[in-house]
């Protein structure tokens, strides 16, 4: 489940459902990233997790999430979502196919007192989230995007933990 | 939530249900101050699955079907496992039937402890979600998800990962766990156990609105311990049949507002999920479950589907206690599985999944391809119920301002925990009446 055994100080959580198109999209991500950030943060591979993000997310001080979301944007969109400050609008990412969604557990986990310092947010807009194992290909561009997105953001995250 | 007005009808919006899984769409059109039609709408992606899994090996249909719900995967795959093992003539017994046992007690108790402390106590207490429940109540909101923990600990053990399984196969598992393995969850789960007793003492104190209804529960009944993997299937008016036999006495029916497939017993609607399998194997229940039952001062059957909230919380007991029983003696089998010869054939086979009984069906060629798929989840099954119980609801709603028309009706839907995440994303509620 995830690249190392080793505890890192960044951890990326990408949640997804093989199957069901393009809801995958985040999981997908994260499998990319598992090879091209090799020692620099722990990487998992979060499928159908729902509120259970919390659990991962614990125990490290930052976070990089990537989720499929649906605001009525098209697809393919990719929005960025600073957590550790405000709460997260619920509007973005409707109750999906993880159960409650990643949102719902940073919520929780800003309710509990659980939640780590640096919490950030990627959603990339979803369409047909049906039955299959092919992105349609707004969603196919996005997901190379968002792992570059998603790389930047780590040196980012690293430069200001001083690591 | 929108509204808008027209000649006869004012028609009540609501864009999303909370604390429902899944999408769908409820529309109630009254007439005169008298409800007309209840239509419950649901998005139903099993179906998708079954196209999908056509021309697949057998051996990939336990890693796709588990893929389909993000609550209940082990049920989607122990589904379709016994029924696949049907065909091939394999009985798997023992140690590894004790183990298939021990993965459900892990969803059971996760699904469950999900549905009650976050998604339909947050309808008891007052609270709009569980996220704002935990803002008042932490401790509350922890002793539940500690709880949830530990049902997600068996399932990550069993099944290799988290909320989604790939170590159940045909024939048994992949890999069994070590003596110690198992061991090491004891200490969580008999904390767990306490925590379950807290639970039903919690949810008995909640304030109940008195709703009895005439149910035909539906459930499997094995004859001597309560229900996961198979058993014959059982309703409390007398139906008594194998689970092969399910097509003959359940049928679906499409209906014109739903892509997803009503299923009748013999023509009318029935219940099946917590409320069916506590009314109709209580007497399986080991005595620490039935004691906490008598203590709530309850008598069965329980008729009232806001009850369900206790009966999963004893189910939540019942899974606690039945893990430790499995983990207390659990001695490794030589063997992750049983032998399997492909053959050519039909196999049908019902588990009952958190939320009631999940039947597949699925026809496999001389070379191990699958050539037909079935599947009929307990939501669809459900549906029907979940529209009578509505229709019941409404009057006592229908003189309350449109929000809390709307909120009344998804408190009853959210009793029924459809799992209309096998059906994706929001439910969208529409009350049409007379201006």
């Amino acid at each position: 489940m995830t690249n190392t055994g080793e505890r890192h100080p960044i951890r990326i959580i990408g949640v997804g459902n093989l199957f069901r198109a393009d809801d995958a999209v985040g999981l997908l991500a994260a499998q990319r990233l598992k090879d091209l950030v090799k020692d620099r943060a722990e990487v998992i591979e979060a499928e159908l997790a729902g509120l259970n993000v919390l659990d991962l997310m614990s125990g490290t001080p930052a976070v990089i999430l990537i989720d499929a979301a649906r605001s009525g944007q098209p697809s393919g969109t990719i929005h960025r979502l600073d957590a550790s400050a405000d709460p997260i609008s619920g509007d973005l990412f409707p109750h999906s196919t993880h159960v409650l969604n990643a949102v719902d557990a940073i919520e929780m986990g800003r309710a509990l007192g659980l939640l780590p310092s640096r919490v950030i947010l990627y959603g990339v807009e979803v369409g047909d989230t049906t039955a299959g194992t092919a992105l349609s290909p707004a969603v196919a561009d996005a997901l190379d995007q968002v792992v570059e997105k998603v790389l930047r953001e780590l040196e980012g995250l690293a430069c200001t933990s001083g690591s | 939530m929108s509204e808008s007005k027209g000649t006869n009808f004012r028609t009540i919006a609501v864009d999303m249900i909370a604390r429902v899984e899944g999408e769908g769409a409820l529309r109630v059109t009254v007439k005169d101050g008298v409800v007309q039609d209840v239509e419950l709408r649901i998005f139903e992606p099993p179906r998708f699955f079954e196209a999908f899994l056509e021309g697949r090996h057998y051996e990939e249909v336990s890693d796709i079907v588990a893929r389909i719900c993000g609550i209940c995967p082990i049920a989607y795959q122990m589904s379709a496992v016994h029924a696949l093992e049907q065909i091939f003539a394999v009985r798997v017994e023992g140690t590894l039937r004790d183990l298939r046992r021990l993965i459900y007690c892990g969803e059971w108790i996760e699904s469950h402890t999900l549905h009650v402390y976050m998604l339909q106590a947050p309808d008891f207490l007052g609270y709009a979600s569980a996220i704002a429940m935990a803002k008042d109540h932490p401790e509350i909101v922890t002793r539940g998800l500690r709880i949830k923990k530990a049902g997600n600990a068996l399932m990550t053990l069993l099944g290799g990962r988290s909320v989604h399984p790939v170590s159940v196969n045909v024939g048994g598992f992949s890999r069994v766990p070590l003596r110690r393995e198992l061991e090491s969850l004891r200490e969580e789960l008999l904390w767990a156990r306490e925590a379950a007793m807290e639970t039903i003492r919690w949810v008995v104190g909640f304030d109940y609105p008195d709703f009895a209804q005439d149910y035909t529960f539906v459930a499997l009944h094995p004859p001597d311990e309560y229900p996961f993997n198979d058993g014959p299937i059982v309703s409390s008016n007398g139906l008594r049949i194998d689970p092969a036999e399910f097509e003959q006495h359940f049928s679906e029916e499409q209906v014109p507002y739903s892509n997803a497939l009503h299923c009748t017993l013999h023509g009318s609607p029935y219940c099946v999920g917590p409320l069916a399998r506590l009314n109709l194997n209580r007497d399986h229940l080991t005595p620490l479950a039935k004691q906490a039952l008598a203590d709530t001062g309850l008598s069965l059957p329980l008729r009232n589907p806001f009850h369900g909230i206790i009966a999963r919380s004893v189910e939540i007991l019942y899974s606690i206690e039945e893990a430790l029983r499995i983990i207390e003696r659990y001695e490794p089998p030589p063997s992750p599985s049983v032998p399997v010869t492909v053959r050519a054939g039909i196999g049908m086979a019902c588990t009952e999944a958190p939320r009631g009984i999940l039947y597949h069906r699925y026809r496999v060629d001389h070379n191990g391809l699958i050539r037909e798929a079935k599947i009929v989840p307990p939501t669809s099954q459900n549906q029907r119920r979940i529209e009578e119980d509505l229709r019941a609801y409404m009057p006592r709603v229908l003189d309350l301002p449109n929000k809390q028309a709307a909120l009344g009706c998804e408190k009853v839907i959210r009793c029924y925990d459809p799992c209309i995440s096998c059906a994706t994303h929001f439910l969208k509620l529409d009350i049409q009446r007379d201006a």
